[in-house]
């Protein structure tokens, strides 16, 4: 198949891994900053054919996983309202809130609606006139164009029965403040690909700078994973530190501009809620003033009740510690044990992009059984 | 439908093909007997269902009986390569040939939601018809139920199929033994493909085809040839590591195979690569695995060869060790660049309402 199978080259990957062995002289951290990076990772075994001086650790770049246990118990809430059709991607539903998730919600008879793209809640809202549509934007850079172009969209046609719930984040302020935490361990990035064909890879020149960690934008088959590792490495052992581009078949300098406009119509910069990290400035999008007649907690804020004891996550999860790239999943106790994808503690074990789902999926006996 | 025959002073109208299905012909009056006449009895027809008593009886038959039954719900009922008629002879029939056995008959349950049009409920039948026609079964007892508007999602059908196992045949996962190669009768994933495809309307749905087929032929024609198979399973919902799973499961034992050697065509692979979806979950319904000794390989796979639905057959793995505890059971799957992964049971639904 052309333009999968060059990138996943049994030659190409063996060549890529010993050079990468032939280059590294010194033990080098590198974080993958991508949720689906992490996955082929685990899923081809990438980190196996490393040399024992690079450790790969799996960050945040999974936007289900980060997405703050609060806006999952308010999409809960709002998906149990009699009259609202509750649009969402189909991996948040399986998300734990405090007490529930999207999918025990729609067996208790709330309309909850897997959709593959936000422009199907505009149709949606359109045949639907008598029922209130709330769409979960959840997601980073790369899908917020075409959620600012459904707002868009509904703006232009005056829909007056669609909204949105906005949990979109952005990548290179969690990148800084993993860098910038007094634990930090990260000494080179893989930065996430598909971030950078939307928004161009300058803004991370100055990260790369004021911390000196190399940054290599890197696709997600094995051979530009693998690519990006040995650029990244190279770097480290020359001691420089620049943003290098792998993933020059998707990314160019300047990104997609009109993706960029049209998020920038939509969207401005806000203060967001990491799950498991905690509050990052400017680090999400919030509606701007002109399109919050479609913010779902300003429409219905008077319509559902959050309780002070919800918005608690599981003790024992350690998912906060696995997106900061602290932990391996498979150094969590509750590991395959209290914690599966069939009984998650956190949305981590649940995601397609989540590090906990992958290593449970392609590793989880032999971990376990260690 | 298989109520006793009474007298019927008048003669009703046949059943227009305009008409839709009312919650009378579920009601056992006239309307049902009528619906049963022109469409099941008109497609069905043989002398154990013409009958029409409470029970078919069958003659006895020489050799042990395999029984099974399946419940067929796909959405939508018309898909590339079938609809859910030939789906509901070819799903149980195939659960049959996997024991070994010959299908003689099948029984048909039909769940119907009122206003389906009766065209659409007689163009199923008469696909499910020629289907068991084509494959030597016998449709011999029924019964038809409606359900309010609503209530349901047009037709849903039930088949149980009974089947004759010959003497010296004895296939299942109590025989899978170390050393013992795994075979897979054909490219993977297609039908499950196809039917998402055309629910969703994708458009690639032109290049996807449901492998929906009968198995019978080649596991008999394999049978006669008198190889040593241990056991076989057919590829149905959760896909080729679904099925090794089970088996591994109830063995218990280890089996590895190889990502090189497990064959997916173009457009299957291209649309799940753009749905985030893995073919070895896929459902299949023309498909399925053999466990055989290596000695008698070469001679399944230059029979499995001869046979249109298994002409891609192709030797992915082996069984490692056997005899083992349940929860030392595993599969796991050999990269192409060397490495393994655990091939595990799939978490969730990936497809529903694919069969």
């Amino acid at each position: 198949m052309k333009h999968v199978d060059e990138f996943r080259d049994p030659k190409a990957v063996q060549t890529l891994s010993m050079e990468i062995h032939q280059i590294a002289r010194h033990p080098w951290t590198i974080m993958e900053v991508c949720g689906g990076q992490t996955h082929s990772i685990v899923r081809y075994g990438l980190d196996r054919l490393l040399p024992p001086e690079i450790t790969l650790i799996h960050g945040p770049g999974c936007p289900v996983c980060v997405t703050p246990i609060e806006l999952i118990d308010t999409a809960c809430e709002l998906a149990k309202l009699p009259d609202v059709i509750f649009c969402s991607f189909g991996d948040m539903l399986r998300v734990p809130g405090t007490h529930e998730d999207l999918l025990k919600i729609k067996a208790k008879g709330g309309d909850v609606r897997i959709i593959y793209s936000p422009l199907d809640a505009i149709a949606i809202a359109k045949t639907n006139p008598s029922r209130q549509v709330v769409i979960f934007a959840v997601g980073f850079e790369t899908t917020a164009p075409a959620q600012a172009m459904a707002i868009l969209q509904a703006h232009r046609m005056n829909l007056e029965n669609f909204f949105v719930l906005v949990a979109h984040v952005l990548v290179p302020p969690a990148m800084e403040s993993l860098l910038s935490a007094p634990q930090n361990r990260v000494q080179g990035f893989l930065a996430a690909g598909h971030v950078c064909t939307i928004m161009g890879y300058d803004m991370y020149e100055p990260i790369c700078k004021t911390y000196q960690v190399p940054i290599v934008v890197t696709g997600f088959e094995p051979v530009d994973i693998l690519e990006g590792v040995k650029m990244v490495v190279h770097q480290l052992e020359e001691g420089r530190s620049v943003v290098e581009n792998q993933y020059s078949r998707s990314v160019h300098r300047a990104g997609n501009l009109e993706a960029q406009k049209i998020i920038d119509e939509v969207f401005e910069p806000s203060t967001r809620n990491w799950r498991g990290i905690g509050n990052i400035p400017n680090s999400g999008f919030q509606l701007r003033p002109t399109f919050g007649k479609f913010d779902a907690l300003q429409h219905f804020q008077h319509r559902i009740h959050l309780t002070d004891a919800a918005t608690s996550p599981a003790s024992e999860c350690q998912s906060g510690k696995i997106l900061q790239g602290l932990m391996k999943p498979s150094e969590c106790s509750a590991f395959g044990t209290q914690c599966t994808p069939d009984h998650p503690l956190g949305a981590p074990m649940v995601s397609s992009e989540g590090a906990c789902a992958a290593y449970f999926r392609y590793r989880h006996s032999s971990v376990v059984r260690q | 439908m298989s109520q006793n025959s009474f007298f019927e002073p008048q003669c009703p109208l046949p059943l227009a093909s305009n008409e839709t299905i009312r919650l009378a012909h579920g009601g056992g009056g006239h309307l049902m007997q009528q619906l049963i006449q022109d469409v099941f009895l008109e497609a069905f027809s043989n002398s154990y269902l013409n009958a029409l008593q409470d029970s078919a009886v069958l003659p006895a038959q020489d050799g042990r009986l395999a029984m099974t039954t399946d419940s067929y719900v796909v959405q939508p009922l018309f898909f590339p390569g079938g609809d859910i008629g030939s789906l509901a002879v070819h799903g149980t029939i195939n659960d049959l040939a996997m024991m070994g056995a010959i299908p003689r008959y099948l029984s048909a349950g039909f769940i119907l939601e009122e206003g389906l049009p009766i065209a659409t409920l007689k163009q199923v039948v008469s696909s499910m018809a020629k289907t068991a026609q084509d494959c030597g079964v016998h449709i011999v007892c029924g019964d038809t139920k409606v359900v309010d508007r609503g209530k349901g999602d047009q037709i849903f059908i039930n088949t149980t199929g009974v089947g004759v196992i010959p003497r010296s045949v004895d296939i299942g996962p109590h025989r899978l033994a170390s050393g013992d190669r795994i075979i897979v009768s054909g490219d993977l994933g297609a039908h499950g493909m196809a039917v998402l495809s055309q629910r969703e309307g994708l458009e690639f749905s032109g290049d996807l085809v449901s492998d929906s087929a009968p198995l019978h032929t080649v596991i008999t024609d394999l049978l006669n040839h008198n190889l040593v198979i241990h056991c076989l399973r057919d590829l149905t919902r959760g896909g080729l590591a679904s099925a090794l799973n089970e088996l591994a499961t109830a063995g218990p034992c280890t089996m590895t195979i190889e990502e090189s050697r497990i064959p997916v065509s173009n457009p299957v692979r291209g649309a799940c690569e753009i749905l985030g979806l893995d073919p070895l979950y896929v459902a299949n319904e023309g498909r399925f695995v053999m466990f055989l000794p290596p000695a008698d390989v070469d001679e399944a796979l230059s029979i499995l060869h001869k046979h249109t639905v298994s002409q891609e057959a192709v030797d992915i793995g082996e069984i490692g060790a056997a005899e083992l505890t349940p929860h030392q059971s595993l599969v796991t799957l050999r990269t192409k660049y060397g490495t393994h992964r655990i091939l595990d049971f799939l978490s969730g639904e990936q497809l529903p309402r694919i069969c």
